[in-house]
């Protein structure tokens, strides 16, 4: 769309990445005001938007605005960034999503001390993703990926729900052993292949790396992935962490932290160890359809009347079904699942930080994020008493089942699709079961989600409610006038709900960027 | 045949100018009044300065002396890289020990409850000194003799260090008791390496290592089981000063008992010195028996560092002391780290030895700086428990973020980022050295130790009114100066990795 030379590409990209670290130290400062925060993401924002339309659409299976310089010759790691049609996306919603939610923390500053280091460490959380997104070897993207691990754990520990301390915890340990474990297999991968340089091994496509050598790589990398994905059975650090995070902190981890994962699986274990990963293939794809209906059925066991789930516990599991259905795309290693992988990352992304935003302002409206609080009779009704809000949490969450015409529908139809005709040489039978399971899965998912979206925002009106219902609700009741969507919430949503829309409605704005890095990566898979 | 040797005094000299500032010291204490004896801290500071700056002449790294008349080839001292970075290390570690030991930056100087706070004595500063010289002589010796010499040299006064009663050991009468312990688990893990030594004298017919490195496969194989023995016995005396476990028992007691400048200085140049002994005994005199050494040391580094991490985990940061119980066990931990390389070093050409050389000189960086910080608490909170830290961010911003990153880069994690690429480049050891399993052990271990130092520098941010209204005042200047230049250190050390792992390339030793 625009043209830029070669140069301004390049310090365009990696001013993306250290603006937000300058940025990080630039709001702890005595007297910066606290829309610096708001300025800096915004500034990367518009970057990112920048580098977009910079972008050769023509070609975006190259690795473009790539800089390329020695760090530590001793190690052999190079300062490597690049984005190609794989990362641009995921850099755009990670400035995307950490704009709106530094928007929104600026009006809304999250309840504890500080606000200013609350939005140091979320720079420091953009400024980790990002680099994690746009860097190009392995050693440093394993940098970039520890790197927002203390942000995350501080955002958590410090400015969390109840329980916040044994979560973030969790979260870190859970982490931090998958991610050490995931060093040893780049180790690996850059030992015996001779180099650190993402591009040169994914262009080798796992020559000289051994049989052995590629199936103990990816079963190292995958299982650090794995936790960060999450996949079931390691995904049980993901709930805890996101009842406990204040919104924003909520937003990031579900849009952009747990992308990281499903990126490293398609940008280093797909292509730098394909042998590996058609041994793991199919165990990949069982976990992730049991993912996907275990996801699904705690959530139908929390929005069940009584038994006195969370909201937020509630997306946190419908996170894990999504995110199984990634990992299914991906463990076809069809061009086809991995696309729909991609989409449906991004689709994710945007969905559920919708879902994150919407369940923290309804939190601070009603004060509770308790299912049976805000259902029943004196719960919070949101069609009768907020009609945009209540609407717009219904928008998000059929998005979330995947209704055609949404984002949620393309990334989930391209990995069943994939899964319907996976790669030769994985069994077909195995996967044609997971296709039909993860199909059942979606039905699962629609049932809850429109059960949440019955319980919170059908209801009686207040004034109606007079007569009728009294005394149904109890304790739990919601009290007093709610107050409809604000200036600011709109401003924070909008984008979300446009992008939900276009990615919906134009999926090849996505797959046309994915799909020729995507045929790159798999040189050969015929679909 | 000429039996006297050439020596040439300035590349002798880093040792020898802070044996020469020792006496000194001494010397000077019997005629300084009591009044003045505080420049005798500032006469040993300037003394270890000066020996790290008669290094800069020797920064080429080729240069030795005591070589033997007939055969250039067969030198006692060699200052060669190795010697000439561990030299730097040890010294500079003993020089912000003393820095943290210099009046007015010891644990308490108001109100010492038994009237025993005062200066440190004219005879600590001397024992400090013979300890860095002996230090300082061994990463540079060539010959096995020297090796134990300088060993002896090192840790001898380390016992009366441990063993001085100045305030701030924590325990009453800790710190007797623990010089005793530490006096005769050392002596004997001496007397096994000497016995050790002497089974390899008679296999290899030579204490140069050079010429053991050569004599020693080719010797009678019906020595073959009395050099095998050697080998195995002199390690073992090696081993005891790194703290590698089974042979590590001595050090927490050790740690607790020991004025704090004295931990950080056992924990930081005893351990380097440990370290470069091992590495010049294994790669230096033993390469041959790499099959028996190799396994060994990997076996000692993965109980080392799971016995250190699991007992740093389950030290309470309530219990009183904990914070110096955290770091000493942290620091076996952290031997164990060191010990990977020098075990990878069996199995890999070159890279392995400078790796572990690269990852003291980050420890021994921050793991100071960390020391330092905890002298500065340790002024203020009698206790001296982890709990003690709580709010010292609202106190001491730049205290607790110095803190912060030094447990970060023990950690190993960013914004530690020297800490990160040091782990990264260790695994990388093993994992070229096929040593997988490990690796894996390690992995978790850094998983553990992660877990407690993320609590510790959770503490320092935590809000919390009563734990740190005494840790109101400002660190001592020599503290600030030694906080200040670990800081700066690790700072660079982050934004330039290169700069010490370039010593991970290459042959080294």
């Amino acid at each position: 769309m625009i043209t830029l030379n070669d140069t301004t590409m390049q310090v365009l990209l990696v001013a993306l990445i250290a603006l937000p670290l300058l940025g990080a130290a630039a709001v702890l400062l005595p007297r910066v005001p606290a829309w610096a925060g708001v300025a800096v993401t915004g500034a990367v924002l518009a970057g990112t938007l920048v580098l977009a339309a910079a972008f050769d659409h023509d070609d975006p299976a190259a690795v473009q605005a790539e800089s390329d310089v020695p760090w530590i010759p001793a190690l052999g790691v190079r300062l490597h960034f690049g984005v190609d049609g794989i990362s641009l996306p995921l850099v755009v919603l990670t400035a995307l999503l950490t704009f709106l939610c530094a928007l929104y923390t600026l009006v809304r500053p999250p309840e504890g001390p500080r606000p200013a280091a609350f939005t140091a460490l979320m720079l420091l959380l953009e400024a980790g993703t990002l680099a994690t997104f746009a860097v190009l070897d392995l050693v440093l993207f394993f940098l970039a990926f520890e790197m927002v691990l203390v942000p995350m754990y501080f955002l958590i520990a410090r400015w969390g729900g109840a329980g916040r301390e044994a979560a973030a915890w969790r979260f870190v340990l859970f982490t931090v052993t998958g991610s050490v474990v995931m060093l040893l297999g780049l180790l690996l991968i850059g030992v015996r292949g001779g180099t650190f340089d993402m591009v040169a091994l994914a262009e080798a496509d796992g020559a000289g790396l051994s049989h052995a050598t590629q199936v103990v790589a990816v079963l190292a990398i995958g299982l650090g992935l794995a936790v960060k994905t999450p996949m079931w059975p390691l995904h049980s650090w993901l709930p805890d962490a996101h009842t406990a995070a204040p919104t924003a902190g909520s937003v990031l981890l579900a849009g952009v932290l747990l992308k990281m994962g499903t990126y490293g699986l398609v940008r280093i274990a797909l292509p730098m160890a394909p042998e590996g990963m058609e041994t793991f293939a199919p165990y990949l794809g069982a976990f992730a359809v049991t993912g996907i209906v275990y996801g699904s059925l705690a959530c139908l066991a929390l929005v069940r009347r009584g038994a006195g789930g969370d909201l937020k516990r509630l997306i946190a599991y419908s996170s894990v079904g999504h995110m199984g259905f990634v990992l299914l795309g991906i463990s076809t290693l069809t061009a086809t699942g991995v696309n729909g992988a991609l989409f449906a990352n991004v689709a994710h992304g945007l969905i559920t930080g919708l879902l994150f935003f919407l369940v923290g302002a309804l939190k601070e409206r009603t004060g509770t994020t308790d299912l049976d609080g805000l259902a029943g009779g004196g719960g919070a009704a949101l069609y009768g008493r907020t009609p945009r809000f209540g609407g717009l949490l219904a928008f998000a969450a059929v998005a979330s089942l995947g209704l055609p015409g949404l984002a949620g529908f393309w990334g989930e139809l391209l990995a069943l699709l994939g899964a319907f005709h996976p790669a030769d040489g994985l069994s077909r039978p195995a996967f044609l079961t997971y296709t039909a399971i993860a199909a059942f899965g979606t039905l699962l998912t629609a049932a809850y989600l429109l059960l949440v979206v019955r319980r919170v925002c059908m209801g009686d009106a207040p004034g109606e409610r007079a007569g009728g219902v009294e005394g149904a609700g109890g304790a739990g009741d919601v009290e007093g006038a709610l107050p409809d969507l604000r200036a600011h919430e709109y401003a924070a949503f909008a984008p979300l709900v446009v992008l939900t829309l276009l990615a919906g409605l134009w999926p090849a704005v996505l797959l046309d960027l994915t799909d020729p890095a995507v045929q790159h990566l798999l040189p050969g898979a015929v679909r | 045949m000429n039996l006297v040797q050439s020596v040439e005094w300035a590349v002798f000299a880093p040792p020898l100018i802070a044996a020469v500032a020792a006496v000194a010291v001494l010397v000077t204490d019997l005629f300084l009044p009591a009044a003045r004896k505080a420049v005798l801290g500032w006469l040993a500071v300037g003394g270890l300065a000066l020996a790290a700056l008669a290094l800069v002449p020797l920064r080429d790294g080729d240069r030795a002396t005591f070589c033997l008349p007939g055969d250039a080839g067969l030198c006692s001292y060699s200052a060669d890289r190795f010697a000439v970075i561990v030299q730097l290390l040890v010294l500079a570690g003993a020089f912000l020990a003393a820095l943290l030991s210099l009046p007015g930056s010891g644990e308490r100087d108001d109100e010492g409850e038994d009237g025993e706070q005062a200066p440190p004595s004219g005879e600590f500063w001397f024992l400090l000194l013979c300890s860095a010289s002996g230090a300082a002589l061994l990463p540079a010796a060539r010959d096995l003799a020297t090796l134990v010499i300088a060993l002896e040299v090192t840790t001898l006064p380390a016992y009366a260090l441990v063993g001085l009663r100045r305030a701030g050991a924590p325990v009453r009468n800790a710190g007797p008791e623990a010089a005793l312990k530490f006096f005769l688990a050392s002596i004997t893990a001496t007397a096994v390496g000497l016995l050790g030594i002497s089974f390899v004298y008679a296999g290899a017919g030579s204490l140069h290592l050079a010429e053991i490195a050569e004599q020693l496969p080719a010797a009678d194989p019906g020595l073959a089981t009395l050099a095998e023995a050697g080998v195995v016995l002199t390690l073992v005396a090696f081993a005891f000063k790194v703290a590698a476990v089974p042979f590590h028992f001595w050090v927490p007691e050790t740690y607790l008992g020991a004025p704090l400048p004295v931990a950080a200085y056992l924990s930081v140049v005893g351990k380097t010195a440990g370290l470069a002994g091992l590495a010049l005994v294994t790669s230096g005199a033993f390469p041959g028996h790499g099959d028996l050494w190799g396994p060994a040391l990997a076996v000692l580094a993965g109980l080392t560092m799971t016995a250190g991490n699991v007992a740093a985990l389950r030290t309470d940061p309530e219990a009183p002391h904990s914070a110096i119980r955290l770091l000493a066990w942290s620091s076996v931990g952290q031997a164990g780290y060191l010990l990977v390389p020098l075990a990878a070093a069996a199995y890999t050409d070159e890279g392995a030895v400078g790796t572990a050389v690269a990852y003291a000189l980050m420890y021994g960086a921050v793991n100071l700086g960390a020391f330092a910080v905890a002298a500065h608490v340790a002024r203020h909170a009698r206790a001296h428990r982890i709990a003690d830290y709580g709010g010292l961010w609202a106190r001491q911003p730049f205290a607790a973020l110095a803190l912060a990153f030094f447990l970060l880069c023990l950690a190993g994690l960013p914004p530690g980022v020297i800490g990160l690429f040091a782990k990264v480049a260790v695994f990388e050891s093993a994992v070229d050295a096929g040593l997988g399993v490990l690796a894996v052990v390690m992995a978790l271990n850094v998983a553990i130790a992660l877990y407690y130092y993320l609590r510790w520098t959770a503490v320092l941010f935590r809000a919390e009114p009563g734990g740190a209204s005494r840790v109101g005042m400002r660190p001592a200047a020599p503290l600030t100066g030694a906080i200040a230049l670990t800081a700066a250190v690790g700072a660079i050390l982050s934004g330039a990795p290169q700069i010490i792992l370039t010593f991970a390339s290459g042959t080294f030793l």
